[in-house]
């Protein structure tokens, strides 16, 4: 099968003027992702499953990752000549800048065909609160009609072109979406007879600890 | 003025029995009543996860729980004397089962099974799963495991059968629906933006009144 960096380039021919990227996986299993504007996403779709030489006709996976607002620095290392003569300095400048968070769909497709895969789409929203509109690609996979709307309902993005989308596990009334990482549920905290980590500290809130009187006195270090 | 004497004690099991072989069966209608329907337990067909699995198991030739009389699963909530609360509970189902619940006729009994049903169990600390369904409806029985054996739930169905027996017809200790202008019916909780509404009853449940140790 062809690696991603070919694909992108023949995506690249076949649709000017689309962004298409390889996101480089660093780990031991190397699976780069193509990553998508969301613009052509639909056309990149068809193209990957219509492709006499790709023919992916199976989307065995559709999930969403949330990517919150995070600081990222860049480094810019210029050389600076030395006026006296001597070697010249390099000059590191960092700059913090702002990353907007986005959330991201990403599609892991297979070639039942051709027995190749799997090919990792990813397409990511303009951001994480009024730019979340992404094309649905259930037309171009009916498989991925149920894992849109659990993206849907879990991470919000909305998509269009879904023939159907309506929150899955959730109830229609529900308001959040609780896979986001700045999802806050509800206070029902109850008594827990062992709590640890983010249970504690919840256990804490809700059961201050007894008065400094009504504990038992401490007994004194001895000499 | 003649001494009228003790009162007529009750007859012990070993006159009763002494009785029966004379061909007399001595019994109260309350005694009769209760015997009846403790052996006819009939349980409402509902299953939530996987405690449903050795629910079936147990209905099924090797536990048998026809030998309890409670074989007679019932596709219908008004047909019904049992609700066995087997599984899970997510939020989204919860208002399902107090309404099925309600629809159940008096007097009517739940096992809560499993426990997730006792307590949300693994998935308690999540945002989607209720903590218990004691918070939404009165529960008789409850039997832990994760999930309970088939003979947990014979156990939990044999222990219900002794506290059907144990019930009063009359006076103030009868059920709620032998009193006179008791409520029977729950409130079904609402889907919120964020939560069930309300998120628990509070006639039924309330958080337990505990104090933190120092330093825990």
């Amino acid at each position: 099968m062809e690696t991603p960096d070919q694909i992108r380039d023949r995506l690249l021919a076949r649709f000017p003027g689309a962004a298409v990227a390889v996101v480089a996986n660093p780990g031991p299993a190397a699976q780069h992702s193509l990553l998508v504007g969301g613009a052509h996403g639909r056309a990149i779709a068809e193209f990957l499953r219509d492709d006499p030489a790709l023919r992916l006709d199976f989307c065995s996976n559709a999930t969403g990752v949330d990517w919150l607002d995070r600081e990222v620095t860049d480094v810019a290392s210029t050389t600076v000549p030395d006026p006296a003569g001597g070697p010249a300095k390099v000059v590191e400048q960092k700059t913090k800048r702002l990353q907007p968070g986005y959330l991201e769909v990403v599609y892991h497709l297979f070639s039942m065909e051709l027995r190749h895969g799997p090919v990792i789409l990813r397409m990511r929203t303009g951001n994480r609160s009024d730019k979340v509109t992404l094309p649905s690609l259930t037309p171009v996979w009916r498989s991925c009609e149920f894992q849109e709307r659990e993206v849907f309902d879990l991470y919000g993005v909305v998509f269009s072109g879904h023939p159907d989308l309506r929150r899955i596990l959730m109830w229609d009334e529900f308001k959040d979406h609780p896979m986001r990482k700045d999802y806050a549920e509800p206070d029902d905290y109850e008594w827990e007879p062992t709590p640890h980590g983010d249970v504690l500290a919840k256990a804490k809130l809700h059961y201050p600890a007894a008065e400094p009187a009504a504990a038992a006195p401490k007994e004194e270090p001895k000499p | 003025m003649s001494d009228p004497g003790p009162p007529p004690a009750t007859p012990t099991d070993a006159e009763r029995d002494e009785l029966r072989r004379q061909g007399i069966l001595l019994t109260s209608m309350e005694e009769l009543y209760n015997w009846g329907r403790s052996r006819s337990v009939w349980p409402l067909n509902f299953g939530l996860a996987c405690c449903a699995i050795e629910m079936m198991a147990a209905s099924m030739a090797r536990f048998d729980i026809a030998r309890f009389g409670s074989e007679v699963f019932r596709p219908s909530p008004r047909q019904a004397d049992l609700i066995i609360v087997s599984g899970t509970v997510t939020k989204k189902m919860a208002p399902q089962v107090v309404r099925l619940w309600n629809q159940m006729p008096e007097p009517k009994y739940c096992i809560a099974m499993g426990a997730c049903a006792i307590s949300g169990g693994p998935f308690k600390q999540g945002y989607n799963v209720l903590k218990g369904i004691d918070r939404y409806i009165p529960v008789d029985i409850y039997i832990p495991g994760c999930p309970p054996r088939p003979e947990a739930l014979l156990h939990g169905l044999m222990q219900l059968q002794e506290k059907m027996r144990g019930q009063r017809l009359t006076g103030p200790e009868a059920p709620p629906h032998m009193q006179p202008g008791a409520a029977c019916d729950y409130p079904v909780p609402a889907f919120g933006a964020h939560d069930l509404e309300p998120p628990k009853n509070p006639e039924l449940w309330q958080p337990p009144v505990l104090v933190r140790k120092e330093g825990a």
